[in-house]
């Protein structure tokens, strides 16, 4: 049969609502330990304070106007961009490396896409209740109460955003001045824009698109499934366990109880008439009887479904909108549990167990080359950049030879070069920096009265520099050092190579 | 399907008819072209009330907004918006910023810029762009000159002396250095002779006895070279005159001529025709005070001395 033009998929699919179950458990606790403790950074991070001579006194402040990152006792220059590098490099490698291992633990776990948007969950079902509360209300034609819940829902949603976008703006200027200038409107126009921007993409993304920012728009949630190999462990449904031969079935003899169209009493109801029958049982004997009839240990009570935050059925296999949040792990142990059934009906396994005709426990597959290839490369890049900002200078240099000309004949004969030397002040505070040469007679170096220069910090001292020697000398010398030492810190001296260009040596 | 979807999909015609059966195809432009087009004219529309767009009168539609500016002279000067205003708005603002390190170089002694690492830099930096525009055609862009016509600002030989004062005079006043012919006064002998001499008091291999014939001609009233040159031939800076005792040449093209026979002939050229042509012209009227201060800086920072 043909399938014409107008059978096509519309390129465009209407956002079906989720509402999830609340659920508890380890997975649970786990993310709203995450949730609690990254909100807490987030937000309080920029009323820290910090005592600083010359900046304002906020642990981390990114001074865009004054060119410099300030994170705690650290001031990062434009010119320390290679840890900005180094630190992109590592967080690739540590995503690919996770990922290989978990999989998309960086998703489910720690994506500030999910954190935001688990907390808008949360305040959704404070205001307006638990799942099928929720559905009600969906469904229910527009009335006060509806007006009032779904309302207040999203005032407090937008909210929510609005302090997210300002705590974003506070980072890059002084937090306690900025707020008092953002509700003053004496603050800068970037400053606007920014918490308008971020208001309005956090209400959407948290808010509104949820599940779609990871479906439709997210790069990492799709590259991030090239790295799973069959060792890696996921969230997945034990389909040989749960599915028997007979395919899965409700406890009772009827098949199917399915939660979702009861109220949730009737439903309770049942999951606990049933847990007094099993329990006068033991969970064994209970499933050694649905395993005589060929059934599966899934009750297909669906709770897996009704908590997942992006709408899919774990136990239809793996799939590209799974996070790997954990929660219908947890969801099915506390149905398990209720049972006395064995856990981990669902869990994190391995495809390649998973398929073995003789599952065993799930382990963690390290002793592979890619991840260990991962492994040794972020232990390496990890200790450079630790390395690189433990043995950094407090101050840059720069001596650039003037090529126009490369050197003068004097008058007498004498050779001379001249340089340009650029000494920028990382530190904190005032310093005085001695310029000296070696493999050259001291007298030879002329930079005016600057032989020794106050730079005041962050700032830049340019220093002209002549080098004069003998025809003798000139010919011998190919090379000499310019010595540049913070006065009074010899340990942090630090020495260039330089080119001495005479009238022999011209091509 | 696809066949009937095809045919409804054919071009469809306007639905005249010319000598029985001659059709013309309608296919008209798309929709939202149609109404991009449209889009532009009110776009049009808008910009006129918003640039200045219309000749009127003597003058123009001078749309809504203005630019102001302050300019050098301290007054405030308000145009309506147009490209021209708004580069010299720009040009105004930075003059307007780099006016306090200007000030500060004017109020400040040579001896306290030489110690000041700020105003060094910031000397190093404007200094360079004033150089580049006003010297840097004859001197060339790092100031070495060229040998015969335009003298090394980098080297240590200053021929009317290397001090801030001296350079700050050269600048203001401009120089012109003057060399006279001595082919109609001096025989080609004696001229021969007086190159030798030359020659030899930098150290360039020569004739000595032609020298020696030079030295007495140096310093007699036939040639006189010693009024200009002083007797010791080390040069006179009131006169520009240059010293020939040194290794430096910039008349004579000494370093490049390859045998001592040639070098010493480069000398006897410029004996034999002299020079007219040492000209620095007068900045003094051209560059503001301040300026003249920093190129002189810069200058002296590039090479200068006594």
């Amino acid at each position: 049969m043909q399938t014409g033009l107008e059978d096509q998929l519309g390129l465009y699919q209407k956002r079906i609502p989720i509402f999830t179950r609340s659920v508890k458990g380890n997975f649970r606790r786990f993310k709203t330990a995450v949730l609690v403790m990254a909100y807490a950074i987030f937000f309080l991070l920029p009323w820290l304070p910090w005592s600083r001579l010359d900046a304002p006194s906020q642990a981390v402040l990114f001074d865009v106007l004054g060119r410099r990152f300030l994170i705690f006792g650290l001031t990062v220059y434009p010119q320390d961009v290679i840890w900005l590098a180094l630190l992109l490099f590592i967080a690739a490698i540590l995503l690919f490396f996770v990922t290989g291992l978990v999989g998309r633990a960086f998703c489910g776990y720690f994506c500030f896409q999910t954190l935001w948007t688990d907390f808008y969950i949360w305040i959704e079902s404070k205001i307006q209740g638990e799942r099928p509360a929720r559905v009600r209300l969906f469904r229910q034609p527009w009335n006060r109460e509806k007006l009032l819940k779904i309302g207040g829902t999203h005032a407090l949603w937008i909210l929510a955003s609005f302090w997210t976008g300002l705590t974003f703006a506070a980072y890059f200027a002084y937090a306690p001045q900025l707020l008092v200038n953002f509700f003053t409107g004496q603050a800068a126009a970037a400053a606007y824009i920014t918490v308008t921007v971020l208001t309005l993409a956090t209400y959407a993304a948290a808010g509104l698109m949820r599940e779609q920012i990871c479906t439709y728009i997210c790069p990492y949630g799709r590259f991030q499934s090239v790295m799973y190999e069959p060792e890696t462990l996921a969230v997945h449904y034990d389909a040989q366990r749960g599915e028997g031969t007979h395919g899965r079935a409700s406890v009772r003899s009827g098949r199917g109880i399915v939660v979702e169209r009861r109220s949730r009493e009737r439903a309770e109801a049942t999951v606990a008439q049933e847990r007094r029958r099993i329990n006068r049982n033991s969970g064994e004997r209970a499933l050694a009887e649905r395993h005589e009839q060929g059934l599966g240990d899934c009750i297909d009570c669906g709770l897996c479904v009704q908590v997942c935050p992006v709408g899919i059925d774990i136990r239809e296999g793996l799939q590209y909108k799974c996070i790997s949040c954990g929660l219908c792990i947890d969801a099915c142990n506390t149905i398990m549990d209720s049972f006395n059934f064995p856990r981990g009906l669902i869990r994190y396994d391995s495809e390649k167990n998973l398929a073995s005709a003789t599952p065993s426990a799930p382990k963690l597959a390290w002793k592979r080359l890619k991840i260990i290839g991962y492994g040794v490369a972020l232990v390496l890049m990890s200790a450079y950049l630790v390395y690189s900002i433990g043995t950094r200078g407090s101050f840059d240099r720069a001596v650039n030879q003037i090529r126009q000309p490369l050197y003068v004949v004097l008058s007498n004969g004498d050779i001379r070069n001249r340089y340009q030397i650029r000494i920028t002040n990382k530190a904190a505070e005032d310093q005085v920096y001695v310029i000296s040469v070696r493999g050259i007679p001291e007298a030879a170096l002329d930079v005016g009265h600057f032989r020794e220069i106050t730079i005041k910090p962050g700032h830049s001292g340019l220093v002209q520099a002549s080098v004069r020697l003998s025809p003798e000398l000139a010919t011998q010398t190919k090379h000499f050092e310019l010595l540049i030492t913070p006065k009074g810190k010899p340990a942090e001296a630090r020495a260039e190579k330089i080119r001495f260009d005479t009238p022999g040596l011209r091509p | 399907m696809s066949e009937q979807k095809l045919q409804s999909q054919t071009v469809q015609t306007t639905g005249h008819a010319w000598d029985g059966d001659l059709q013309e195809y309608n296919n008209p432009l798309p929709v939202w072209w149609v109404y991009t087009f449209y889009a532009t004219f009110i776009f049009a529309i808008v910009y006129w009330v918003i640039y200045p767009s219309w000749p009127f009168g003597k003058g123009w539609i001078g749309g809504l907004s203005d630019i102001s500016y302050v300019n050098s002279a301290g007054e405030t000067k308000t145009h309506s918006w147009n490209t021209r205003a708004l580069y010299l708005e720009d040009m105004n603002q930075a003059a307007a910023a780099q006016k306090p390190y200007f000030d500060k170089v004017q109020s400040m002694s040579y001896e306290q810029i030489s110690r000041d690492p700020e105003i060094t830099a910031f000397i190093l930096s404007s200094g360079k762009a004033l150089f580049a525009d006003n010297c840097a055609a004859c001197h060339q862009s790092g100031g070495q000159g060229v040998v015969g016509f335009f003298p090394n600002l980098t080297d240590d030989d200053w021929l009317y002396g290397g001090s801030y004062e001296k350079i700050h005079q050269t600048l203001v006043g401009g120089r012109r250095g003057y060399m006279p012919s001595f082919s109609e006064v001096l025989s080609a002998e004696q001229i021969g002779d007086l190159a030798n001499y030359v020659a030899g008091l930098s150290g360039i291999p020569h004739d000595a006895a032609k020298a020696k014939a030079g030295d007495v001609l140096f310093h007699s009233e036939t040639a006189a070279c010693y009024y200009c040159h002083g007797a010791d031939a080390k040069g006179r800076k009131e006169m520009g005159a240059p010293n020939l005792t040194d290794g430096i040449w910039l008349w004579a093209g000494v370093a490049a001529a390859p045998s001592s026979e040639g070098k010493v002939a480069a000398i006897r050229n410029v004996i034999s025709t002299g020079l007219a042509k040492g000209v620095m012209p007068a900045w003094g009227g051209r560059l503001s005070p301040e300026q003249i201060k920093v190129l002189t800086v810069y200058v002296h920072d590039l090479g200068g001395g006594l």
